[in-house]
């Protein structure tokens, strides 16, 4: 496992689960280097989900569990968001998981 | 866990679990992590329940400031419960009043109840946790 992404000619550390060990480290370029890492190229569509997720934290200083995610993604960006099957075909290792770790988030309290 | 609960799922063994908060929300890390406790039992679908009592009650006091102790405020963390579908809220009244509290102080809307008219409830639970 890594210890640290590798972005341009610096890098910023991370857990053994690949999740920012400070979340003030966190910018665009830092969940840019994270998906690529992963082999994806984040779209309008990952973007939409990790700002979303970048909100709610800094609403209620909790990461979402995937229920809640899917729950709250469905009111506010419509029925054909808010549902597992867009949301994995975005972020296949699992929505919450992936998208909290790119939006520079703790692991969500209850994916165990 | 939560990513893969929409499958698989035999007949839903739903326990009544309540969570017992005594204790002021810093100095001491037993109301954050009774809030992760409470977090995890939703992700299960359990049938949860959060208690306030003695000055646990400061633990959902609104307008906490962290920044010179150091710590995180996790307060606000509360008011999402309601997502995860945990809305049973109970507070002590005798140590609500103790405080010269009322429920309008409180971050989250609550159910004010007796000692008395806890203690019933509590007898009514499959699990109590008293953190």
């Amino acid at each position: 496992m890594t210890a640290a992404v590798a972005i341009k000619d610096s890098e910023v550390a991370v857990d053994e689960e690949g999740y920012l060990v400070n979340l003030a480290d966190w910018n665009e370029e830092v969940a840019n280097a994270m998906a690529a890492e992963d082999n994806i190229a984040l779209t309008e569509n990952h973007w939409e989900v990790i700002n979303f997720l970048r909100d709610y934290y800094a609403e209620y200083q909790v990461a979402p569990a995937i229920r809640v995610l899917t729950k709250a993604i469905g009111k506010k960006l419509g029925p054909e968001k808010g549902n597992s099957k867009y949301l994995y075909e975005l972020f296949p290792y699992g929505p919450a998981k992936q998208a909290c770790r790119y939006a520079g988030l703790p692991k969500p309290t209850g994916c165990i | 866990m939560s990513d893969t609960q929409d499958e698989g799922r035999g007949i839903p063994k739903v326990k009544r679990f309540m969570l017992v908060n005594r204790k002021a929300p810093y100095g001491t890390i037993y109301a954050l992590e009774a809030l992760e406790v409470v977090l995890i039992a939703a992700a299960f679908d359990q049938d949860v329940s959060l208690v306030f009592v003695d000055d646990g009650v400061y633990q959902i006091r609104k307008g906490q400031q962290t920044k010179d102790i150091g710590q995180k405020n996790f307060s606000p963390t509360y008011r999402a419960l309601g997502d995860y579908d945990i809305e049973k809220l109970y507070v002590e009244r005798e140590s609500l009043e103790a405080r010269g509290l009322a429920a309008d102080d409180l971050l989250v809307p609550v159910q004010v109840l007796g000692a008395v008219e806890l203690g019933a409830l509590m007898d009514e639970q499959d699990v109590v946790f008293s953190f």
